[in-house]
């Protein structure tokens, strides 16, 4: 089953935290890969970057930014492959997003089965 | 919370337990008892912390169950409601507490049952938590990490399975308790160690199962009190409840050797070590007293200055011989590297099988401190690195981190 972990986190606590507690950070999610890539499970995955950077498009042309009010926003995301949901919620606790903000665990629908 | 406040809340979960256990019993309808139940358990968990525990909880909580009961018999169609045998358990509950006695402690039938073989192991302890102690669904299912909706449909189906296969509530004889108790003791344990795994996150009070793991421990020991390892199983969670405070600081985690142990709870621990002679004097060797007794040498260690390395190595050696669990190997590896003997402890990490270990966090951060013992440095990052990434806790992963540096490398993977 795959399933795609959605990580939300509050942004520009990552732009004002130190240094040094970014490369903590940094370095709890190099582990939770590696974690994930040596349990085999690992498909994807990839840091999002500020979403001041996003652009909206929609038929009636491009827009600037979600520029989201909420606290948490989009950073990140996941993709693993594991055998049921219980090992999909087990993983995503272990993610340091988890921590810090939430992480939505959603399954991929699968076309064609 | 208030003492008179927290003796209420008590006096409603043991009556809820004990009514609950009656009522099933007898209709054998555990999902049914617990409908009839629910809405006066909850009128009392509201009204009691204010006005105090009435003189007979169970009466007052049959009385506000009655209602439902009669309902329920009015309208036949009524799913479950309607069952006679639920509503004949009510008035025989209520003849027993006509006479002075306490009401009747069956609790332990229900114990026996939710450990029952024929229920899934995974979801012994939920059952147990709902049942005995009346916890809603949701707040057990965050703390075993499954979704509320999926925790409901798992206990459903384990209640319809004891209605339909009908699994007899009994006192557990002599041959039950061989063969059922060690399932018992783990589903408590399990309480335990879900409350435990949970203690840091932000959400701690909601999430923390150790103060009914804890009570469900000691309601065995008073249930079963000739059954040395329920005595050794309350020993060890005391033990380990006693140093809770002392296990963070501002958020991080402390190792036992650092902790401050001002901040131990020592009449807790003068209780588990009570409670650990009792169960010596009942003369049954079993790994819960032996688990405890490693706590007690550790409490011992840091109370009175005394060195107890290699009586721990040999507790752990008896654990391994009784009860070779890949926790008690990780434990015994840590153990001899205590007492300076790093390479043995590498030795026997390195015999356990690869796929029993590669997402055990505590195995990594072992092996990980026995590497840096033995001055392997890269190794030793590396297997760090693996524990964090397996971690599930802030505090856990910060101090991970940082023995990590304290080693003074560089990250081996990449993002």
């Amino acid at each position: 089953m795959k399933y795609l972990f959605i990580l939300y986190s509050d942004e520009d606590d990552w732009e004002t935290m130190g240094d040094a507690k970014r490369s903590d950070i940094y370095g709890a999610y190099m582990a939770y890969t590696d974690a994930l890539k040596n349990a085999g499970v690992h498909i994807s995955g990839a840091p999002l970057s500020h979403s001041r950077e996003a652009k909206r498009i929609r038929a009636n042309g491009v827009q600037d930014g979600p520029f989201a009010d909420g606290k948490e926003q989009l950073g990140g995301f996941y993709m693993v492959d594991v055998k049921d949901l219980d090992e999909a919620l087990e993983w995503a606790a272990r993610c340091p997003c988890a921590s810090m903000g939430h992480v939505e665990v959603r399954p991929i629908w699968n076309i064609g089965n | 919370m208030s003492d008179a406040r927290a003796i209420a809340k008590e006096a409603a979960r043991a009556s809820y337990g004990r009514l609950l256990a009656w009522l099933s019993s007898r209709s054998r309808d555990v999902a049914a008892a617990e409908d009839a139940l629910g809405d006066a358990f909850r009128a009392a968990l509201e009204t009691w912390p204010e006005t105090g525990a009435p003189a007979s909880p169970e009466a007052w909580l049959l009385t506000a169950a009655r209602r439902k009961l009669i309902d329920g018999a009015r309208r036949r169609n009524t799913r479950v409601l309607s069952t006679p045998a639920l509503t004949l358990a009510a008035e025989e509950a209520e003849a027993a507490m006509r006479d002075d006695k306490p009401f009747p402690d069956e609790r332990l039938k229900l114990l026996f049952i939710c450990a029952h073989p024929a229920i899934d192991a995974a979801i012994r302890t939920p059952l147990m938590l709902q049942t005995v102690l009346g916890l809603d669904a949701a707040r057990i299912a965050s703390a075993f990490l499954v979704s509320p909706r999926a925790m409901s449909a798992r206990l459903v189906r384990a209640k319809r399975k004891i209605k339909v296969a009908a699994i007899p509530f009994d006192t557990p004889g002599e041959q039950d308790l061989a063969s059922r108790l060690p399932a018992v003791l783990e589903a408590i344990y399990a309480a335990f160690g879900a409350g435990w795994d949970h203690e840091a996150g932000a959400e701690a009070d909601h999430h923390d199962l150790t103060g009914e793991a804890l009570y469900l421990a000691s309601l065995l020991t008073q249930l079963l009190p000739d059954e040395a390892e329920c005595w050794g199983l309350f020993s060890l969670m005391l033990h380990a409840e006693a140093r809770k405070e002392a296990r963070r600081k501002n958020g991080a985690y402390i190792p036992l050797s650092d902790h401050d142990i001002s901040r131990w709870n020592t009449k807790m621990i003068a209780h588990g070590e009570a409670a650990l002679a009792h169960a010596w004097r009942l003369k049954q060797r079993g790994p819960y007293q032996i688990e405890a007794a490693i706590q007690s040498a550790h409490a011992a260690a840091r109370l009175h200055d005394r060195d107890v390395s290699n009586d721990i190595v040999m507790l752990y050696q008896q654990l391994v011989e009784i009860a070779p669990t890949i926790g008690a190997y990780v434990g015994y590896a840590g153990a001899l590297a205590a007492a300076a003997r790093a390479e043995e402890g590498l030795r026997l990490l390195d015999t356990l099988e690869a796929v029993r270990v590669e997402n055990y966090q505590a195995y990594w951060a072992v092996r990980a401190h026995i590497l840096g013992q033995l001055t392997r440095k890269q190794e030793a990052v590396s297997a760090y690195e693996r524990a964090t990434g397996l971690a599930q806790d802030e505090a856990t992963r910060k101090f991970l981190m940082q023995k990590k540096s304290v080693l003074g490398a560089q990250h081996t993977g990449k993002l």
